[in-house]
């Protein structure tokens, strides 16, 4: 870790326009990943601009659905009555994530700015495209079972989120509400908000660097309510997906109405499966359906040495989490 | 005075579950660790590591780092002050790796220390060293035995040399080539590593240039003493170490490892008292590891499962100067009774630290091996996994001839399957769920040696009723502080909160660290020795006091017990050693002794049934023995089909471990060993780059250890055992015992649930899915 100065911001417009004066600033939140990051030399700011003091708070319905501030934390949301109730996959992805300490620490802007847990990328001795442009990736040709099958490219092949919380955001076609230096808003889905590493890994999302995440809004939907967020570990709590599922599905007389697909853990960003969304709907909810749609939302992947086995948990993941659903 | 009823004696305090006397200080946090401790002057260091894993560093550049306000000394193999001697000059305190970093430019392992920084905060030294930037020329490294660039060899010893690389009994090619069965398995096991919560530091205080003292995290001081006295070319007496609390071990902390002797010097150098610990990440690299390795296993058997060979080979990755290897034969040598075994160790050197005793070295992986395949048998000859063991029990010890000194092994069988409803289960695999759930049920035994030890303790009675007992033992955080309060208690007769046990300091009377399970065994014995020196000496007071009732009695006829002295023909005359000790008028009474585990046996004081042997008897009574604690585990699994997830969902181990010295201690060390399993066999894992030879999950969110929801109750018992030849109070360690056997119990269970034999370590769930694609 190198030397940094810390400063407080008590308006959004100190703290965008302290970044966007100073590059090597960051903004710091709940900390969980930032400090890791910083302790371990991956990233090195000279300045931490704390956006704690800002007012972006508050869990509450709105017309365009449930609007939660990004400086919320990862535990309030996940045990908020409004999310269990209405958009179960959402409390699910946050209670099943991380540590109760982390919970309580990280905030929900700064979650879905999580960075990838790929150990190259996490330890400068590696070469690593995404935190040194050209240098290589190690991981194509070593440890690479927890690394990501879609999405990837020749240049990284990290998932580049590893969490939790925005597989069920991209699900649930969540928008993220972004504010710049000029105090300008703009609205961005989460589905377009995350960047595949195509040759250039080290861009992971479209914000901009005097941008700030002021909140999320998830749209209400049967889908968001009817949902369940189902997570496999190598332990049973306090690590990383090894895949994950975020499903919703509305049910009218055994048939499916609409569904909300996402995966986490194989994706080199949160995977929205719209293929196998598109072939669930109109067809019975059945166990047979449901493998035909895992089946699609795998096409086109690429496992490598040791990470074939996504392919087949990925797909029982999928038919487990929807029956479940359906049946519930 | 009332005889006492020793049952209900207020000091009869061994074997209670007494709480831990040391426990209040660990939650307040007035306990210091090694790293918590500050003495005026003290500065910080960090080191710096290598980034490669082979080559040599072609420059080192401190020029900005040294401009950091606050920086004091920054070291490299260019300006770091010589020790006298290197480890492997020293014979006698051999370190577990013989190689000392910063001593030339050569880079031989990813993680050894290429530079020191010494600054007067922890933050100026972490940034100088990330300021300070090395170049390499690197080679391509050898990754592990694996790589095809390794060259398998015969090291003809093992362990630093203190083991056979090659062990044969009998003729084992021969019987197995005629037994009615035969079976063959390979056992993988991951790298693994130590992690205890502790990270390993050291605060290094030079006195002038000849007096030092170091507070280390050691599970063993006088060897951290001995190496730094022979390294610095120091008499001993001028080297002081001291440790008063661990945060566990396991093994990584009871050898000597280079961070401590380049603190040492750096502190030195800089005249100021320095502190180092290791980060998370450099733990990885830094205190060795379990090194990654495969078994084969062939057992021939009798068609009615009677074994009549085993045949053993074992392939692992070593350092580029060390052969160091689990000695995984041993269990497989002496658990069953099988006429003709074998064993053969080939070792690969690559690019990577020396590897360490990791918590029951070699009776872990190998009892894997062992009890894997004694559950094949079973299976295969349609009996039950604890019958096959039955008719394969051993009688006495088959891998040297000589008797047990004590063996409750088929108590542990019995109870462990009463208390678990064993007999409820489904010997057919694959054919009990529950829900979606595959459910499994596996036993597996579990044995650890007595390795021989000794030690001195001192004992200081005051006339006040109370006392200080001292030994230079540790307490790893499993209970010596505690057990051996309870000890003297008894030895004196004094509540334990009269006693005041002092620990972890090299001016104290020789003990042996905590490692390898002599602790306790060792430790108590030389209180108890100690104490009977005092008992002595208060009973030459009381004979000699016409106050006394025991006034002109001969100190023969004289018996000891919970503190009181009395006629051993009329034992209403008597008194306790404090009244008598009152009366005289001196302030206190110390005495020391010496305490042996499992080396021999120590003369009983004032106990007439044991006067008249005479102790070299006993030694050799003791010797023709063979020593060991032997347990039961049975387990439940719960294997998801679909996903492939194992959780363990019910846990039961059974013990017969001697003199249990304290319940609830020793019921948390196995269920702890439990856990270490546990651990070992569902998720434990260092994943070595084969290209770089460098580790790619050194932290403890992605190096899984169990977590809470990881376990289940875990119910232990100890069933109850004496042992006369162990010690004077037939004391056996538990500190591996606990672990041996839990990863087979766990693949056992898994077998039982699902029908596949999963052989490599952790059964992740990836490994567990592939498995049941399989047929079974």
């Amino acid at each position: 870790m190198n030397n940094f100065s810390y400063t407080q911001a008590d308006k959004a417009k100190d703290a965008t326009a302290a970044k966007r004066d100073d590059k090597s600033a960051a903004f710091i939140a709940g900390g969980t990943t930032l400090l890791d990051l910083m302790k371990l030399n991956v990233e090195n700011h000279g300045q931490l601009i704390d956006v704690n003091l800002l007012p972006f708070r508050g869990i509450a319905m709105t017309k365009d659905g449930l609007r939660i501030g990004a400086l919320e934390r990862m535990s309030d949301v996940g045990a908020h009555p409004l999310v269990v109730q209405q958009f179960a996959m959402v409390s699910e992805s946050l209670l099943l994530a991380a540590s109760a300490q982390l919970r309580n620490m990280a905030s929900i802007g700064g979650n879905v700015l999580q960075r990838t847990r790929c150990g190259y990328f996490r330890d400068t001795a590696f070469p690593c495209n995404k935190r040194e442009p050209g240098s290589g990736c190690p991981a194509l040709e070593g440890d690479n079972r927890n690394l990501a099958i879609l999405g990837t490219s020749d240049a990284c092949i990290a998932t580049s989120y590893p969490g939790d919380l925005a597989v069920a955001l991209i699900a649930l076609d969540a928008v993220l509400t972004l504010e710049n230096a000029k105090g300008k808003q703009r609205q961005v889905p989460l589905t377009k908000f995350y960047l595949l590493p195509g040759t250039t890994p080290q861009r992971e999302t479209v914000l901009e660097a005097d941008e700030l995440i002021v909140a999320v809004t998830i749209p209400q939907t049967e889908m968001a309510r009817k949902s369940k967020y189902l997570k496999v570990r190598d332990r049973a709590s306090y690590a990383y997906a090894l895949v994950s599922a975020a499903v919703g599905l509305e049910v009218q007389g055994g048939v499916v109405k609409g569904a909300r697909v996402a995966l986490g853990g194989v994706g080199a960003q949160p995977w929205r499966c719209f293929e196998a969304e598109k072939m669930l709907v109109g067809k019975p909810a059945t166990e047979a359906t449901f493998r035909a749609a895992a089946e699609v939302a795998l096409r086109g992947a690429k496992p490598r040495e040791h990470n074939t086995f996504k392919v087949e948990m990925a797909q029982n993941t999928l038919v487990r989490a929807l029956s479940e659903v359906a049946a519930a | 005075m009332e005889i006492q009823d020793k049952e209900n004696a207020p000091t009869n305090v061994v074997g209670k579950p007494l709480d831990r006397v040391d426990g209040p200080a660990k939650v307040t946090g007035a306990a210091r660790y090694s790293a918590e401790i500050s003495v005026p002057g003290t500065v910080h260091g960090v080191l710096k590591t290598s980034t490669i894993a082979k080559g040599r560093i072609a420059s080192i550049d401190t020029s900005k780092a040294s401009q950091e306000p606050g920086i004091l000394g920054i070291f490299t193999h260019q300006n770091l002050p010589k020790p006298a001697k290197t480890p492997k000059q020293i014979e006698k305190w051999r370190a577990a790796q013989s190689y000392l970093p910063m001593q030339d430019d050569q880079i031989q392992y990813a993680g050894q220390p290429v530079a020191l920084v010494v600054a007067e905060t922890l933050e100026a030294a972490t940034q100088a060293a990330a300021l300070i930037k090395v170049t390499y020329q690197a080679d391509a490294p050898i990754d592990s035995y694996l790589d095809p660039k390794a060259e398998l060899f015969d090291p003809q010893k093992i362990q630093q040399g203190k083991a056979d690389g090659h062990v044969v009994r009998g003729n084992p090619q021969q019987a197995y080539d005629g037994a009615a069965i035969k079976h063959e398995a390979t056992y993988v096991h991951a790298i693994n590593h130590h992690n205890p919560m502790e990270p390993a530091a050291t605060l290094a205080v030079w006195e002038g240039a000849d007096k030092l003292t170091v507070y280390e995290s050691s599970q063993n001081v006088t060897m951290h003493q001995g190496n730094l006295a022979e390294l610095l070319g120091m008499p001993r007496e001028q080297v002081r170490v001291v440790t008063k609390y661990i945060g566990g071990g396991f093994g990584c902390k009871g050898s000597f490892w280079p961070h401590t002797i380049l603190t040492v010097l750096a502190a030195r150098a800089v005249n100021r008292p320095v502190k180092l610990a290791l980060t998370r990440q450099q733990m990885f690299t830094g205190v060795g590891h379990r090194e990654d390795q495969e078994q084969t296993l062939r057992m021939g058997a009798t068609a009615e499962g009677k074994l009549v060979s085993l045949v053993h080979t074992k392939k692992a990755t070593t350092s580029p100067w060390d052969n160091y290897t689990e000695s995984n034969g041993k269990v497989i040598d002496m658990l069953y009774a099988c006429p003709n075994y074998s064993t053969v160790y080939e070792l690969a050197r690559a690019n990577v630290m020396t590897s360490v005793w990791m918590r029951a070295p070699g009776e872990a992986p190998g009892s894997f091996a062992l009890e894997s395949s004694m559950d094949d048998l079973a299976n295969q000859l349609g009996i039950d996994p604890i019958e096959i063991r039955l008719r394969n029990y051993a009688e006495h010890d088959h891998s040297n001839g000589k008797p047990w000194s004590s063996k409750s092994l088929k108590q542990c069988y019995k109870r462990g399957a009463e208390l678990f409803g064993w007999d409820k289960r489904n010997p057919q695999p694959g054919q009990n769920r529950r829900g979606r759930m595959l459910v499994g049920h596996g036993m597996a035994t579990a044995t650890y040696p007595v390795h021989s030890s000794q030690g001195t303790a001192r004992v200081r009675l005051f006339a006040d009723g109370h006392a200080v007992v001292e030994a230079g033992a540790t307490d790893l955080g499993t209970g010596t502080y505690t057990v051996m309060t309870q000890v003297s208690a008894d030895a004196l007769g004094l509540p334990p909160d009269k006693i005041r046990f002092e620990l972890g300091d090299t001016r104290l009377p020789t003990a042996p660290g905590s490692g390898g399970s002599v602790a306790a065994g060792t430790v108590a014995s030389s209180i108890m020795a100690a104490a009977q020196d005092v008992w002595e000496k208060v009973v030459k007071m009381a004979v000699a006091d016409k106050k006394s009732p025991l006034y002109k009695a001969r100190p023969a006829d004289v018996k000891v017990e919970l503190g009181r002295m009395f006629l051993v023909k009329n034992p209403q005359k008597g008194e306790t050693l404090v009244a008598a000790l009152g009366r005289s008028g001196q302030p206190d009474i110390e005495g020391s002794g010496t305490g042996k585990y499992g080396a021999g046996y120590e003369t009983q004081k004032f106990s007439p049934i044991e006067a008249n042997e005479n102790s070299d008897d006993k030694e050799k009574k003791a010797s023709g023995h063979s020593m060991h604690s032997f347990g039961a585990h049975f387990c439940e699994v719960e294997v998801d089909p679909d996903l492939g997830t194992i959780r363990v969902t019910r846990w039961v181990g059974v013990h017969g471990a001697g003199t249990i010295l304290n319940r609830k201690t020793a019921s948390s060390q196995m269920s702890g060993g439990a856990i270490y399993g546990i651990g070992s066999a569902l998720m434990e894992e260092t994943f070595r780059d084969p290209n770089y030879a460098r580790y790619t999950n050194s932290d403890l969110a992605s190096y899984h250890v169990p977590v809470n929801a990881d376990i289940p109750d875990i119910q232990i018992e100890f069933v109850p055992e004496k042992d006369p030849y162990i010690n004077l109070l037939g004391v056996k360690g538990i500190g591996e015992l606990g672990m041996v056997g839990v990863a087979a119990a766990v693949a056992n269970a898994v077998f039982n649930a699902t029908g596949r034999r999963m052989r490599s370590l952790p059964m992740t769930p990836d490994k567990m899915l592939e498995a049941l694609r399989l047929p079974a």
